[in-house]
């Protein structure tokens, strides 16, 4: 068994009760987690990734040349000839005249706020459902766990444009949709969280104490049935900035050809592929250095939670 | 194992009716209700009044929706706006299209993520796992329609090695009994034909099939990983078993059983990747259509793609469920 | 006698890499097998005696490597030798026999062909001839109908059968060394005894060496000639089984036997004596393991007779507490099927019995006998299908149909201990939220007082106060049972129901928790229903015993009528596959 296997590879102490003991606090399961992120490098370079991007996009005002929007090299623009990066525009100019690396750090905002807005709404929508599936049971999870095998039967970017297309072509109708999308998925992922948990002796043993199904579920069950959806609220971060930039892509982003935003400056990059193929690096890279950011980490953060290891 | 399929068929029913109500009362929430729906957005006021009227808009909600499902079960799925064609015809016009690329982009994914996530596995924590961890992690954050322009960028603008757009050159007379372009080149020997529709499916193939190949990939090292340290292995071994049957006969047996599940999941990503790279490449399958769809916001083309598309979704992962059980003896038959 | 060993180990010494750096987990160990003999070594989780096994037919974990010493079979050095090399002796010369048949066979194919496989991978026939041979084997290894058999999974096989598949396996090629690593401690008693005589007969006519490693003492002096104990990762004593068994030299392995519940034969007598007489036998046994044990032990004479007064004020020591009545419980299952129609399945079917106050009342069983089922239902947590279960006189119930304040009534006075002190405590509560939790449900005290209370609560199940701050993932098995057993305490019932209480901890810290909980007894006049698989473990606590057989008691009495004078086979059955039952025992019986 492996259990036994573990206990033969761990020192051979004398005996239980022999640990060292002293007024210490205790190692819960976050404190652990946290000491083993700090620990990754791929936890790290995940953060720091994230937190320059998240500063960029709080400080955009103070770090972008130029205004939101603003075409500051409209003249200088030809439809062969967009010029490249110069000491007035050190990225260069855009097919309207905007200077590139402004357009990019106001970017960062756009992206950045659709993206957690969406999976926040994602997040909270899921999680309600999935503890009242996973929580109540009976026809509530039935009705509940039906409606959510309907969304996932649809794949998820079709989903999202025609939430979008419902919503209206607005920020808030691509936040709303990505947000809808996640729903399910949180959902179906806290509810079998939680019935995993419910079937562990400490449930029964929090039963035996004479507590409400209801009390077991809020302080027993669902502290430890989080983990993963927060893991996964992690990961679905990068999710969400991808998808953000598909539905511009696909035109449902709204906002006007000069709106500061990366997946629709990549999708406006398109026409000019040949001439100024960098106006498509610069956003695609941004997108995908983002949510490589958030990917990172995610997958630390699933480790360092990783139940297997509880243990230790 | 008929009596599987039979019961997730019938488990399917109740799946495309709560679809059919939604898709239902996604048309009545449009801006503009039903008649926007089938006159697209620019329809004047007596126009709409006239549609109301002819289709029964104006009628109770339960009327009209046992009437949609009535013409849903009869296959019409309703006309185009945009092309004024029937729905259906539009679809299956497009759909080996479609096909030809998610199989080739499948196929390419798993024969490049299975070795490679073994080979991983098998080097834990040395420059080949390293390498393939980065590379799976790119794969999945890298947005595909992103690589789909780089790949055009670099291997059809500035080395013109394949064509940047379409699936088959307009100056090739070929004929299409099947309309998967690849086949019908070797069914009617005419191999340039065949050969033209391969070299432009490469490069959508190759964008598409990055998210599956990072992911199979990456199930396929954590699963052989996973599966190395099972007790069976390990006895495998102390019974004297040669190295390259305890690697054939039970570790890549057991650890390609979860991945095969990841496989049949892939296929709501490939249709969703399908959307952007048929539009980057210009490639005339539903994917594209789809994003013209929603461009000029054909609704009967939209409502009608997302029921067909939820059809073949589940009927794939049916398959997908049946070839398990036929390689996994634990599944009941 | 003075041939050269067929296995002699040398000085081994064994390390593995870790986050934290190098451990060495076994180290000078030096023993010899001859041919022919079997060798037991003994020892508790953490004790190196896989880690030993594993060094010797080379299958040590990924992080780990013989650091030190010689393996030498037949006098060539297996540490030494290339990893090609050694893997060809594997299978040939040494046999595995694993520990858990569960685990060990590859699920997605056939067990015939796993039987195949290993005789032509070991040249022992030529590919496509094997058949023939595998049914030979299989049926050696005592399986029945073994020509069907070897065309079925693992998975249609029970856990017997697939020890056999493993069995015959590991002494296809005909090995001269075999390797049994608890071969037979996941299953059942009964199955138990019948696949150990089987290998024994068959290592014995085929002349193979067995090294068995085993954590059970009696089991080992039966089996063995000799016997090897090791303690952290060492050697403390080995010799011949008898010798080794009726004069024991070293402290430990007298502690082993003095714990070991295959070996003891008597009830731990705290309750029944004088006080004073069961303190100093307490505290003989636990002061080997001084440091865990506070002054709980050392309770006041006072204490025991208040509670003996107190349970008598309730109505009397021996008068019924728990009353159950013609108990049935019938499941249903998910038939398979295109309608699946559910099935019904009675897991427990008329029972009926009585929990007197002050006493231990002992379900056993075998796995699927429904002893764990009667005590969730008694516990409140399953509804009887059929029948009543009275809990002093009140109707216990269960699900929808209870009044709120009569269920928390009931749970005060009844609460659980379960087997696994890994899952029975929540990871995330610290051990002093764990304990108070109880008390602030129910609205005992105030802050202070509480505090008071879970502190005299560490006392009482002699745990240190400075764990109250850590959380269980930083404890060991014994002591988390410990924790487990406070929090049931803290409320002051009546009745624990011990749900394989102590099945999953190490012999040592086991009787120390069966102390633990009968002085509690004796102190608090406590009743208790304990459910477990094990006649050993119940032959010390119990005072009566039902013994349950497919869902049915079969037979009832008390301890010592059911255990000297069984009335049906089963039972009979299952006393006589106690392992190390009959050994004549010198030290092990003072030390108890």
């Amino acid at each position: 068994m492996s259990a036994a296997e573990v206990h033969e590879v761990l020192p051979a102490g004398p005996g239980p009760g022999s640990r060292p003991s002293g007024d210490v606090a205790g190692q819960s399961l976050w404190r652990v987690a946290w000491r083993r992120l700090r620990r990754n490098p791929g936890a790290i370079a995940g953060a720091a990734i994230v937190a320059v991007f998240v500063l960029v996009a709080v400080l955009a005002p103070l770090l972008a040349p130029y205004d939101a929007g603003a075409l500051p090299g409209r003249a200088e623009v030809r439809p062969t000839l967009i010029p490249g990066p110069s000491d007035a525009y050190p990225l260069g100019l855009d097919r309207y005249g905007a200077d590139l690396l402004s357009q990019l750090i106001w970017g960062a905002r756009a992206s950045l706020l659709i993206g957690v807005l969406s999976t926040v709404l994602g997040l909270l929508g899921g999680m309600l459902l999935g503890v009242l599936a996973g929580g109540v049971g009976g026809w509530v999870d039935s009705v509940i766990m039906r409606l959510v095998d309907l969304m996932l039967s649809v794949p998820s970017l079709l989903l999202a444009v025609s939430i979008a297309a419902v919503a209206g072509q607005t920020p808030t109708s691509v936040v709303v949709a990505i947000g809808v999308v996640q729903v399910p998925i949180f959902a179906r992922l806290l509810r079998g969280s939680m019935l995993a948990q419910r079937g562990q002796d400490y449930v029964l043993a929090a039963s035996s104490l004479g507590l409400s199904r209801r009390t077991v579920t809020m302080t027993h069950v669902l502290p430890n049935s989080v983990s993963p959806v927060i893991v996964q609220g992690t990961l679905m971060l990068a999710t969400a900035v991808i998808e953000a930039a598909a539905l511009s892509f696909l035109g449902l982003g709204g906002g006007s050809p000069t709106t500061a935003e990366w997946g629709r400056m990549l999708t406006a990059a398109q026409a000019e592929l040949e001439i100024a193929p960098r106006l498509a690096l610069w956003p695609g890279a941004c997108i995908a250095v983002t949510a490589l950011g958030f990917t990172l980490f995610g997958e630390a953060l699933r480790e360092a939670l990783d139940p297997r290891q509880r243990r230790r | 194992m008929v009596r599987l399929i039979l019961r997730r068929l019938a488990l399917l029913v109740p799946t495309l009716l709560g679809l059919s109500v939604l898709l239902f009362a996604w048309v009545r929430a449009l801006p503009g209700g039903p008649a926007t729906a089938l006159l697209g957005e620019r329809a004047t006021p007596e126009a709409v009044e006239r549609i109301n009227a002819l289709y029964g808009f104006d009628r109770p909600i339960v009327e009209q929706y046992v009437r949609y499902l009535g013409q849903l079960v009869t296959g019409n799925f309703g006309v185009s706006t945009r092309t004024g064609r029937p729905v259906l015809e539009e679809f299956a016009s497009r759909f080996p299209a479609t096909v030809e690329l998610t199989v080739l982009a499948l196929l390419l994914a798993v024969a490049v993520a299975i070795p490679l996530g073994y080979l991983a596995a098998r080097h834990q924590g040395r420059t080949l796992d390293h390498l393939t961890v980065v590379a799976s992690l790119l794969g999945v954050t890298v947005p595909v329609f992103f690589l789909a322009f780089l790949l055009k960028y670099a291997f059809a603008v500035e080395l013109g090695w394949f064509p940047s757009s379409g699936r088959q050159d307009p100056a090739m007379i070929a004929t299409h009994p099947t309309g998967l372009y690849v086949l019908d080149g070797l069914l009617t020997r005419e191999w340039d034909a065949s050969w033209d529709a391969l070299v432009h499916l490469v490069l959508p193939a190759l964008a598409l099939g990055s998210i599956p190949l990072a992911v199979i990939a990456r199930i396929t090292r954590a699963s052989v990983i996973d599966v190395q340290s099972a007790d069976y292995v390990r006895t495998a071994r102390a019974k004297g078993l040669l190295p390259r049957h305890v690697r054939d006969r039970v570790v890549l047996r057991n650890a390609l059983l979860p991945v095969s599940t990841t496989i049949g999941l892939q296929v709501g990503l490939l249709l969703s990747g399908a959307v952007l790279t048929e539009t980057v490449f210009a490639f005339p399958g539903i994917g594209s259509f789809l994003a013209e769809a929603v461009f000029n916001l054909d609704y009967a083309v939209l409502q009608g793609f997302i029921l067909i598309i939820a059809v073949v979704y589940a009927l794939v992962n049916l398959l997908v469920d049946v070839s398990y059980g036929l390689i996994d003896p634990r599944i009941a038959r | 006698m003075s041939e050269a060993p067929l296995l002699s180990i040398r000085d081994l010494e064994v390390s593995f890499r870790t986050d934290a750096g190098t451990t060495t987990a076994v180290r000078g160990v030096s023993f010899d097998v001859r041919a022919g003999e079997t060798v037991a070594v003994v020892g508790e989780s953490g004790s190196g005696k896989s880690t030993t096994a594993a060094a010797v037919i080379g299958l040590l974990a990924g992080n780990g490597r013989v650091t030190g010493g010689q393996i030498l079979l037949d006098g060539v050095d297996l540490a030494a030798l290339p990893p090609t090399e050694l893997a060809r002796l594997r299978g040939s010369r040494i046999g595995m026999v694993p520990q858990d048949p569960m685990s060990n066979l590859n699920p997605v194919r056939l067990v015939g062909r796993q039987v195949d496989e290993t005789l032509v991978d070991n040249e022992v026939v030529p590919a496509g001839r094997a058949r023939a041979r595998t049914v030979e084997l299989l049926e050696e290894a005592g399986l029945p109908d073994a020509g069907r058999r070897a065309r079925q999974y693992p998975h249609e096989f029970s856990g017997g059968m697939r020890q056999r598949a493993l069995i015959a396996m590991g002494l296809a090629a005909r090995p001269a060394l075999l390797i049994a690593d608890e071969p037979t401690s996941a299953l059942d008693v009964t199955v138990q005894r019948t696949i150990l005589d089987n290998l024994t007969e068959l290592t014995r006519s085929l002349g193979v060496a067995v090294l068995l490693i085993t954590h059970d003492l009696g089991l080992a002096a039966e089996r063995a000639q000799r016997v090897v104990v090791m303690y952290g990762g060492e050697v403390v004593e080995q010799g011949p089984s008898e010798a080794l068994l009726r004069a024991p030299q070293h402290p430990y392995t007298r502690r082993l036997l003095a714990a070991a519940p295959s070996l003891a034969s008597r009830r731990i007598e705290l309750a029944k004596q004088g006080v004073l007489g069961a303190d100093a036998v307490a505290a003989d046994l636990l002061a080997t393991t001084a440091g865990e044990h506070g002054h709980g032990a050392a309770a006041p004479a006072g204490a025991a007779a208040g509670a003996r007064a107190d349970v008598a004020a309730r109505g009397g020591v021996g008068t019924p507490l728990v009353e159950v009545e013609h108990v049935s419980k019938v499941f249903s299952l998910r038939g398979k099927g295109l309608l699946a129609r559910s099935q019904p399945f009675t897991a427990v079917d008329d029972v009926s019995f009585v929990v007197p106050r002050g006493r231990t009342v002992a379900v056993v069983g075998e796995s699927g006998s429904g002893k764990s089922t009667v005590a969730r239902m008694i516990l409140g947590l399953l509804t009887p299908s059929s029948g009543r279960i009275r809990f002093d006189g009140e109707e216990v119930a269960s699900g929808d149909r209870v009044d709120r304040a009569a269920q928390v009534r009931f749970r005060r006075r009844v609460q659980p201990i379960f087997q696994d002190p890994y899952a029975s405590l929540d990871p995330l509560y610290t051990i002093y939220r764990t304990i108070e939790e109880p008390l602030r449900v129910h609205r005992v005290g105030d802050a202070a007082a509480r505090r008071d209370r879970v502190h005299a609560l560490m006392d009482d199940v002699a745990l240190p106060h400075d764990l109250l701050r850590r959380y269980p993932g930083e404890l060991s098995g014994g002591q988390r049972q410990r924790v487990a057993i406070a929090r049931a305490l803290a409320l002051e019932p009546e009745l624990v129901v011990c749900d394989e209480a102590v099945s999953a901890l190490d012999v040592v810290v086991q009787s120390q928790v069966l102390h633990l909980l009968a002085d509690l007894q004796a102190r608090l006049g406590l009743s208790y229903l304990f459910i477990s698989h094990d006649l050993a473990v119940v032959r010390q606590v119990a005072d009566e015993v039902c013994v349950m057989q497919g869902g049915r008691v079969v037979e009832r009495g008390s301890v010592d009528d059911v255990f000297e004078r069984p009335a049906t086979d089963y039972t009979r059955s299952l006393l006589a596959a106690i392992p190390g039952r009959g050994l004549q025992l010198g030290a092990g019986g003072d030390a108890a």
